[in-house]
């Protein structure tokens, strides 16, 4: 029996010296932390990396970006697991302010969704003016669509389209769901020859990889708005309110819309953000 | 065929410019995976001796569940410990989701039964006389264990390496409670996932590249330690 209180006592010391490990091997987590829960275009672009640094330089919170869908950016909201949201889903962000899971939900800037797909465009709908129109080419020519089927901002905008459309194309044998981010469904729209909706972002930053062409642009129907929410802190008391204020504040300031108007210009020859804070969202025109 | 091309000589330029945010994002992985590998060793290894040289009821069962953990999905363990460690979650109060320390949480808990059920077979596949042989000796309690560790060095060694294998590679736990934070969380498994999201298909091969070197480099290091001459 002396052997296992040794070994427990080695036991032990190995958890301490792990402990030990843990707290000098990571800084002590600071208290001025901002959870930044966004969707994944933001991130793919490039743009957060240009802003966050200049954030934190002028107020020196820490932003933890995590990057999901639109979806389930708010779903982490709603569970008080964020401070402050950047998501582009228009109805879903509605109902979450009306829930009361948010608050001062701001405008912060578009840019627009176009419809992609091979070059050959099997469905003959290149130059079309009307998303919806496209979609039904789509589904009567049973051509392949890829979906991303994961809630984001992007898929809840395309299941609109479909809806507007016609009938539901779920369960069809050429609609067919990735369940990822928008740059590798691009990716597999691209090996698979199909068509996809995607944000201009996304596909500017990875159009030399792909072979995609842009088919569908200028629907009104294909405006992608970017929303700045707050948690509500009188939900969840640990939300890091004043932080989440702060972003948000950053977000709309005059210095924050100016780089993302310049944002893209330099490497794509026009920019991928066009800054709106302070419209309405119902000025904006394509 | 270009892009295999592009990725090593990207991976050679990044690594010789001395690229900052490369070097921090790999020194991240080693120092994270190598924390949870011997959290994980100093648990695995003594629960692993304790079952090991020991009879009690049950023990069958034990040694499947280890067995069992083995094969624990990471993306499971990353969903599990982000629950759990939620502001509103039973950890909330630590307040480390979405920081290094959570990462090398999820990665001692992936690598544990790894090094523990390693642990077993090797201890267990020592001859059963040696410990009376060892005892009759007059050798302390104490002193066997640390024969006993010793004529197992080899198995015990690959345990290590299975156990860091396992979690230096590992990238579902890691991006979920880790967030994949530039600078602060971002490790070689998440940042190559990224970069191929990204498109940026180069990028994240030459970090694939520079993860395989840093795996290579860390067994050889285990590997000469193992294969070391015995003292007689």
């Amino acid at each position: 029996m002396k052997m296992f209180k040794k070994l427990t006592g080695l036991m032990f010391l190995s958890a301490l010296l792990g402990a030990f490990c843990i707290s000098s091997a990571v800084a002590a987590p600071a208290v001025k932390n901002i959870i930044l829960a966004t969707t994944t275009s933001t991130q793919d672009s490039g743009l957060l990396d240009v802003l966050l640094p200049v954030f934190q330089k002028d107020t020196g919170y820490f932003v933890k970006t995590i990057s999901v869908g639109s979806g389930q950016a708010m779903k982490m909201g709603e569970k008080g697991e964020a401070d402050v949201l950047l998501v582009h889903s228009p109805d879903a962000e509605k109902k979450f302010v009306a829930e009361g899971y948010g608050i001062n939900r701001r405008l912060v800037m578009h840019n627009d969704f176009v419809i992609v797909g091979p070059p050959s465009d099997p469905a003959k709908i290149k130059g079309e003016k009307s998303a919806k129109a496209a979609m039904r080419k789509i589904a009567s020519s049973s051509s392949l669509f890829l979906s991303r089927g994961d809630n984001s901002g992007t898929n809840a905008l395309e299941k609109k389209v479909w809806k507007a459309a016609g009938p539901s194309p779920a369960g069809q044998k050429w609609y067919q769901e990735t369940g990822l981010g928008m740059g590798q469904t691009l990716s597999v729209a691209a090996e698979k020859k199909g068509y996809t909706i995607t944000d201009r972002g996304t596909y500017l930053s990875l159009k030399k990889t792909l072979g995609l062409e842009i088919l569908v642009e200028g629907d009104p129907l294909l405006l992608n708005i970017y929303h700045v929410i707050e948690v509500n802190p009188a939900k969840w008391p640990k939300v890091n309110a004043a932080g989440a204020k702060s972003f948000a504040d950053f977000m709309v300031s005059k210095k924050a819309q100016n780089m993302i108007k310049t944002f893209g210009v330099e490497k794509f020859g026009s920019p991928l953000f066009f800054p709106d804070a302070g419209k309405k969202a119902e000025q904006l025109g394509m | 065929m270009d892009l295999i091309l592009d990725g090593i000589i990207k991976a050679i330029k990044l690594l010789i410019a001395g690229d900052p945010e490369v070097l921090g994002i790999t020194w991240l992985s080693l120092k994270v995976s190598g924390t949870a590998t011997l959290i994980s060793v100093g648990i695995g290894i003594s629960i692993g001796m304790i079952v090991a040289l020991t009879r009690f009821p049950g023990k069958k069962f034990v040694v499947s569940v280890v067995n069992t953990g083995m094969g624990l999905p990471p993306v499971v363990v990353g969903l599990f410990v982000t629950i759990f460690l939620w502001r509103n979650g039973p950890l909330g109060f630590l307040d480390v989701l979405y920081t290094p320390t959570a990462m090398i949480l999820a990665q001692a808990v992936i690598a544990t039964p790894i090094v523990m059920g390693i642990s077993i077979a090797a201890l267990q596949n020592l001859p059963a006389k040696l410990r009376l042989q060892i005892l009759s000796l007059g050798a302390t309690r104490m002193q066997m264990v640390w024969l006993l560790i010793r004529e197992a060095r080899l198995p015990l060694m690959a345990a290590v390496m299975a156990g860091f294998g396992g979690v230096i590679s590992e990238v579902g736990a890691s991006i979920m409670v880790g967030g994949n934070i530039k600078g602060y969380s971002r490790v070689l498994t998440t940042a190559t996932v990224m970069e191929t999201g990204k498109g940026e298909f180069d990028v994240a091969f030459a970090l694939s590249i520079i993860l395989l070197v840093l795996v290579f480099l860390v067994n050889y290091l285990f590997t000469l330690i193992q294969q070391r001459e015995r003292p007689r």
